[in-house]
């Protein structure tokens, strides 16, 4: 229990690992302000979908290539996004068409995985990160990826806000909102890509949606919301990093446990704030509408 | 101004083999108020939506604040009928209502932020919200939530307003605040309403014309020309008795004409 906290041997680490951490607080970044969307649109098990699909993709450049998986993690997120956004334009279709897609992905991964002859802990490591690995060319990957990111959607965010949590009047008022759903699924697809080097593939939603509920918990403000989601965001990501190097575990239990730790707060902070205060205003009961007179 | 603010010319819509109005002509001018009626699935909510460029027409023509369907839609004010904003969504009353005002623009909008509070602050008091505009949207009463989708149609100045059914799930004062906004609204400004809904004598003392679907068919005229005996027996094709009981229009015989609101109204309040 001692070593794990031993600070000093903490911070020596942590300098060897700097590329991770730096690629790290990228990812928290984006993934801090894409969250909100994510859970204002539902679409947690559409990233859960990008991710496996990101793992098929850096498993076929592990074989193929014998390296690069974060190149092929983005490729392989991109195209499964893009897919999602197609061919899942109705919400009702949307879970199913993921399903699908997902298990055939996660299946091809799994046998390019079993192809490839190289050492197991590359393949481990697609599950449940490798910040070792990360060196500065990938810090360059992540860094250009998180721009690009974040510019699309500063560019696109008022009326992607507004097609997700109304999109009738926003399709009214003119908003594209056809053409905003794969769009974002692409903005979505490259982050979670980004998330495979840090928690690995199957735990991207750590990042990507658990601070952003957690954070819509505790307030019902979208800028505020984005704000918290970040700092959440980064919390865990970089918490959860420093925790593991002394015991040399993978960052991933680590990053995801503070992230569930802070989603239990905010659940907590929550409750406690809304129940001395039963119901909203009036009464929750809404005054029937006028019966027809003739009846 | 002078040019009508919606034109609707020899408009035709077909699902199918099935019309839902054909040869439609209408001329809505500025400032005034027309009620769309009829039982459901006549095409009420059809209708906004050809004017608002969502549903193309079988045939005919529409225009909008002077251009066609989709191109000036943010001169547009729209109450939709479905409206049920998610519980668990992060977003207040005022951040509802302040898409209505530029949701449709690129950016973040960071900029502008003060003015943007002042006019959004002017129409949640213009809807006395005031004491719930702050609460997450989700979480507000049908009523309520009701009121905000008006403020949020009205914030951004339309030239033409669509209200599908706004009154719904409103008291009888509330109805009568919301109407009187509109009405002030299309005065002052000058702003069309197009206004669909069930119950007309909410409304009547500020319509100036209606226009009335049913199975295909349709009138159009004043109050008084549309709503009377002959004229709904011949639209229904059966004999509809219309009784005006103290300054109020009631319509009997026509089952579908007037008791088809209330189960209607029983499961669209269901969030
Ligand atoms: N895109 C569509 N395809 C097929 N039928 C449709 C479509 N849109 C509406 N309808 C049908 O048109 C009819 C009129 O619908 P609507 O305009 O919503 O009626 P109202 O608002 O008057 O109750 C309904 O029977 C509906 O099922
Ligand atoms: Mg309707």
């Amino acid at each position: 229990m001692e070593e794990f906290f031993d600070l000093e041997l903490m911070f020596r680490l942590a300098g060897v690992v700097q590329n991770g951490l730096l690629a790290a607080a990228i990812l928290g970044l984006v993934a801090g302000v894409l969250g909100p969307l994510i859970v204002l649109r539902r679409m947690a098990f559409a990233v859960h979908g990008t991710a496996e699909l990101g793992f098929t993709g850096a498993a076929a450049a592990l074989l193929l290539v014998g390296t690069g998986i974060e190149y092929g993690a983005i490729a392989g997120a991109v195209v499964a996004a893009a897919l999602l956004g197609v061919l899942g334009g109705r919400s009702g279709e949307r879970d199913s068409v993921i399903g699908v897609v997902l298990s055939f992905g996660l299946g091809v991964g799994v046998l390019l995985l079993w192809l490839y002859p190289g050492r197991a802990s590359n393949k481990l490591g697609l599950f449940v990160g490798q910040i070792v690995s990360v060196d500065a060319s990938t810090v360059v990957v992540f860094a250009v990826c998180g721009v690009l990111v974040l510019s699309v959607l500063a560019l696109v965010y008022r009326p992607l806000l507004f097609a997700s949590v109304d999109p009738a009047v926003a399709a009214a008022r003119g908003v594209p909102v056809g053409a905003l759903a794969p769009l974002f699924a692409v903005l979505v697809g490259i982050t979670t890509a980004l998330g495979v080097q840090v928690v690995g593939v199957l735990l991207v939603l750590a990042l990507l949606v658990t601070p952003a509920a957690a954070a819509s918990r505790v307030t019902s403000s979208p800028l505020l919301a984005t704000v918290l989601s970040v700092i959440f965001a980064e919390t865990a990501v970089l918490g959860g990093i420093m925790l593991s190097l002394v015991p040399g575990a993978p960052p991933s239990p680590f990053v995801t446990t503070i992230s569930f730790l802070i989603y239990l707060v905010c659940r907590a902070v929550a409750y406690r704030r809304d129940r001395p205060r039963t119901g909203l205003g009036p009464p929750p009961g809404t005054l029937d509408p006028i019966a027809s007179p003739v009846r | 101004m002078g040019e009508a603010a919606v034109e609707i010319e020899d408009a035709g819509l077909r699902f199918g083999d099935r019309t839902l109005w054909s040869g439609l002509d209408l001329d809505v001018a500025p400032g005034e108020f027309v009620a769309v009626l009829g039982p459901n699935g006549s095409g009420k909510t059809s209708l906004l939506r050809v004017l608002l460029g969502l549903q193309p027409l079988s045939s005919g023509s529409v225009r909008l604040a002077g251009e066609p369907p989709g191109r000036g839609n943010q001169k547009v004010g729209y109450v939709p009928q479905q409206r049920a904003i998610d519980e668990s969504a992060a977003l207040r009353g005022t951040d509802l209502v302040g898409l209505g005002l530029d949701g449709h623009r690129w950016g973040v909008g960071l900029r502008g932020m003060a003015r943007r509070r002042r006019l959004v602050a002017g129409a949640v008091a213009s809807v006395g919200a005031q004491s719930y505009a702050r609460f997450p949207v989700g979480r507000l009463s049908g009523g309520e939530q009701q009121r905000l989708r008006v403020a949020q149609a009205l914030v951004g100045e339309p030239e033409v307003l669509l209200c599908d059914e706004p009154l719904l799930s409103l008291d009888i004062a509330h109805q009568r605040a919301v109407t009187e906004l509109i009405d002030t609204r299309r005065r002052t400004a000058g702003t069309a309403v197009l206004f669909v809904t069930h119950e007309l004598n909410p409304i009547l003392p500020y319509v100036d014309r209606v226009l009335y679907l049913v199975n295909g068919r349709f009138r159009i005229g004043t109050p008084d020309e549309v709503m009377n005996s002959h004229v709904l027996s011949e639209l229904y094709s059966t004999r509809v008795e219309v009784f005006r009981v103290g300054g109020q229009i009631h319509v009997a015989g026509a089952h579908s004409a007037l008791c088809e609101d209330l189960p209607h109204h029983a499961d669209e309040q269901v969030p």
